[in-house]
């Protein structure tokens, strides 16, 4: 059976819809919506109980928080002690500055051990290098081992979540696909049934193909680790058979100390899939003899994350542990999922980590992606302040904006322009106040709503009535009574 | 007790009766009220928008017209929470010594209206009527950025006559969002649908707040979809008395 690597051709930032625009399709189609809401609100309800009961939450946010913060901030001295390490452990580290030099060393690796087919355990890393149809059209057949990845891989789907790439996707769907896919006639739609039938098509790739690719939740600076944590077990199996593993990792990935797991793994398991602990957690230092890969490879990748790092408030999205409690948490992502963001990092740690990859040269819409509601903020484990680098990124896409004069044409953006002006004297605002109210009574019914506004105002009222404006201003009104007064 | 009064741009504009409520609740309560004539808007909507140079000047304006203040009281959370959480930043960012200064000594004495009626006046009973069923939205801004917690049902259970609906995910944005509802109206519309959902399942008569920038927003659906609920303020529940009941809400 030929294998289509999902291509993940749509989410690529620059070739995406604007926000507002792909997300169109996706409101008006019932099922996935239900889907999502119902993936989502199944993982809160999970999460919500577990952080209940750990009393110290808070406290181990605070820690972790530190000890990411303090991560980055010695960024160099620690990745520069982990390949020290990894090097002494017999793992040899490569450095790519990004997706392009990341794809090449792969594939030249992939290309010495004489691989024509590799395994792979779920990582996000490598769906932002787009490395799965890249290794493709240089004929490498690419096998994903996780289960949701496989639905995606066989269903030619794209992932709309970094922790449950397929939530989008139902039992009854996915009994389609594995149908169609590995011809099996009479398929149900039981879950043990398709768990089955994703075994028996994994046990031959387990055992036939002798190199594996992987991601890493973290990289131990103190030891030369990587750490994996999953659900399944089918990592645990690449780490096992194959004779090769390759980790891509983006640099930010790496953590001081073996001791700083003990409070990552008690948040991400919670914040991730709101269990106590991951079902697997695999730590691995280079090669062991007669244990496992013996030719062991990590590539560092940059990819736009260093750049970052000068940024003083932009360099908190590098502290994301990817564990996505943000975008459930998120009313956005609750009605949209994930594919309307144009990236394999959707939501709102997509939201900001998307744009700034593309170095602000792509994904302006993602910034604005958000009501600012803060739940995100509230909920992530590494206290990313999300609202807070959401609105420097919008200060940089009007910066951008302010650059390119045909943007005066642009309602909402002239219309801010004129509203500072207003705003910057009271006469200015009063005026307009008076000439609001005579302007507006045009389009007020005799109930003293307005029901249909033109141009911009249709946004409003395509959904919503608004009230019509009130004879008198509360300023007007006190001055009045002020009058009265005397 | 002296208070200014802060009455935002578009409650200046669109909802005067929430000021006028403000203005007859605590001077029932024996404050002793001020309103500067010259105040706009705190800047909040080009903030949010990415306009922060201009929603600096918008903050310049308000350390500048309330330093004198004793205390000053703003019935919008959302409002509050652009000068506590924002402001910092803007002022860090743009402003001189002086007025980061000017700023730093004000700050303490801004208060949301619940927040001054509870902490300040160390009231929860105002001495409020109001015979209706009434749900309350409580916010993002009043729950994550000010943290205003019990303080909004303690005034309300203190309220003779009301009757409280919970509300199912009470923490849920209801998608307002200020410049999002247009610019991304329609996300903003799904996100609106499932919070009237869960309002109109209370079967409350009125849906109150501490913010109407949400209750726009809401009582815009509602009113387009002949929902037989309406919105208030919470302020003009508070204001509302036997002798003297709520202005009449449209």
């Amino acid at each position: 059976m030929s294998s289509t690597a999902s291509g993940h051709a749509q989410l690529d930032p620059r070739l995406a819809l604007p926000f507002p625009e792909a997300v169109l399709p996706v409101l008006r189609n019932p099922q996935l919506r239900k889907n999502v809401a119902h993936a989502i609100d199944v993982i809160q309800t999970k999460r919500a109980k577990l952080v209940l009961e750990k009393t110290d939450w808070q406290a181990l946010r605070t820690a972790a928080s530190a000890i990411r913060t303090h991560a980055l901030e010695n960024l160099g001295a620690y990745l520069e002690q982990f390949e020290e390490r990894c090097t002494a452990a017999g793992g040899v580290v490569h450095w790519a500055a990004d997706a392009d030099e990341a794809r090449k060393i792969i594939l030249d690796l992939l290309r010495q051990e004489n691989a024509s087919e590799v395994i792979k355990i779920k990582t996000m890393t490598s769906a932002e290098i787009q490395l799965n149809p890249y290794l493709q059209a240089a004929g490498v057949d690419v096998f994903e081992t996780d289960l949701a990845e496989i639905i995606l891989q066989l269903g030619n789907e794209e992932p709309s979540h970094i922790v449950v790439p397929a939530l989008h996707i139902n039992r009854s769907q996915v009994r389609e696909i594995f149908a169609r896919r590995m011809g099996l006639k009479g398929l149900s739609d039981d879950p043990k049934v398709l768990t089955n039938a994703a075994r028996t098509y994994l046990r031959q790739k387990f055992l036939s193909v002798s190199t594996a690719i992987s991601g890493a939740n973290f990289l131990i600076a103190e030891t030369g680790a990587v750490a994996v944590v999953e659900s399944e077990g089918n990592g645990r199996m690449c780490l096992t058979l194959p004779k090769t593993m390759i980790t891509v990792a983006g640099i930010e990935k790496v953590l001081p100390r073996l001791q700083d797991l003990e409070v990552m793994l008690q948040l991400l398991a919670r914040s991730a899939t709101g269990e106590r602990m991951s079902p697997y957690t695999s730590l691995w230092t280079g090669v062991t003899p007669g244990d496992g890969p013996q030719r062991f490879h990590v590539v560092l990748l940059d990819n736009g994350r260093s750049a970052m790092l000068t940024k003083p408030v932009e360099r908190q999205t590098l502290k994301c542990i990817r564990c996505a409690a943000c975008m459930n948490a998120c009313p956005v992502y609750r009605q949209t999922g994930g594919h309307a963001y144009g990236s394999v990092y959707p939501g709102p740690i997509g939201a900001i980590l998307t744009p700034q990859l593309m170095h602000m040269e792509y994904s302006q819409s993602l910034p604005y992606a958000s009501s600012l509601c803060g739940a995100c903020y509230e909920v992530c484990p590494v206290k990313i302040n999300i609202p807070e680098v959401l609105l420097e990124l919008r200060s940089q896409v009007v910066n951008q904006e302010r650059k390119q004069l045909t943007r005066i044409f642009d309602p909402m953006y002239l219309g801010l322009l004129i509203a500072n002006l207003l705003f910057a004297k009271a006469w200015r605002f009063h005026l307009a106040q008076r000439l609001g109210r005579v302007g507006l009574k045009l389009f007020t019914r005799k109930d003293e709503w307005i029901h249909s506004l033109p141009n911009l105002g249709a946004k409003w009222t395509q959904t919503r009535d608004l009230r019509g404006l009130p004879d008198e201003t509360f300023h007007e009104w006190w001055a009045s009574r002020a009058k009265g007064a005397k | 007790m002296r208070a200014s009064l802060f009455i935002t741009c578009y409650n200046d504009t669109l909802y005067p009766e929430t000021g006028r409520a403000v203005v007859r609740l605590l001077e029932r309560l024996g404050v002793v009220l001020e309103f500067h004539p010259k105040q706009t808007c705190c800047g909040q909507m080009h903030a949010n928008t990415g306009f922060r140079g201009e929603a600096f000047s918008q903050a310049k304006r308000f350390v500048r017209l309330y330093q004198e203040a004793e205390t000053v009281v703003i019935p919008s959370s959302s409002c509050v929470a652009m000068i506590r959480d924002q402001y910092p930043g803007l002022m860090d960012e743009l402003g001189t010594d002086t007025l980061r200064k000017e700023f730093d000594e004000l700050l303490p004495r801004v208060y949301e209206l619940s927040e001054f009626l509870v902490d300040k006046l160390g009231m929860d009973d105002v001495g409020a009527y109001f015979p209706h069923r009434v749900t309350y939205h409580a916010s993002c801004h009043g729950v994550r950025a000010l943290h205003l917690g019990e303080r909004p049902y303690k005034l309300l259970a203190k309220v003779r006559g009301l009757e409280l609906a919970p509300l199912e995910n009470v923490d849920r944005c209801c998608g307002f969002g200020g410049t999002f509802s247009v610019k991304n109206a329609e996300v903003s519309s799904a996100m609106l649908a499932v919070k009237l959902q869960d309002i109109v399942a209370t079967r409350a008569e009125y849906c109150t707040a501490l913010d109407n920038s949400c209750l726009m927003h809401l009582g815009g659906a509602m009113h387009r979809q002949f929902a037989g609920m309406k919105t208030i303020h919470l302020a003009q529940i508070l204001a509302s008395t036997e002798d003297s009941p709520a202005e009449a809400v449209l």
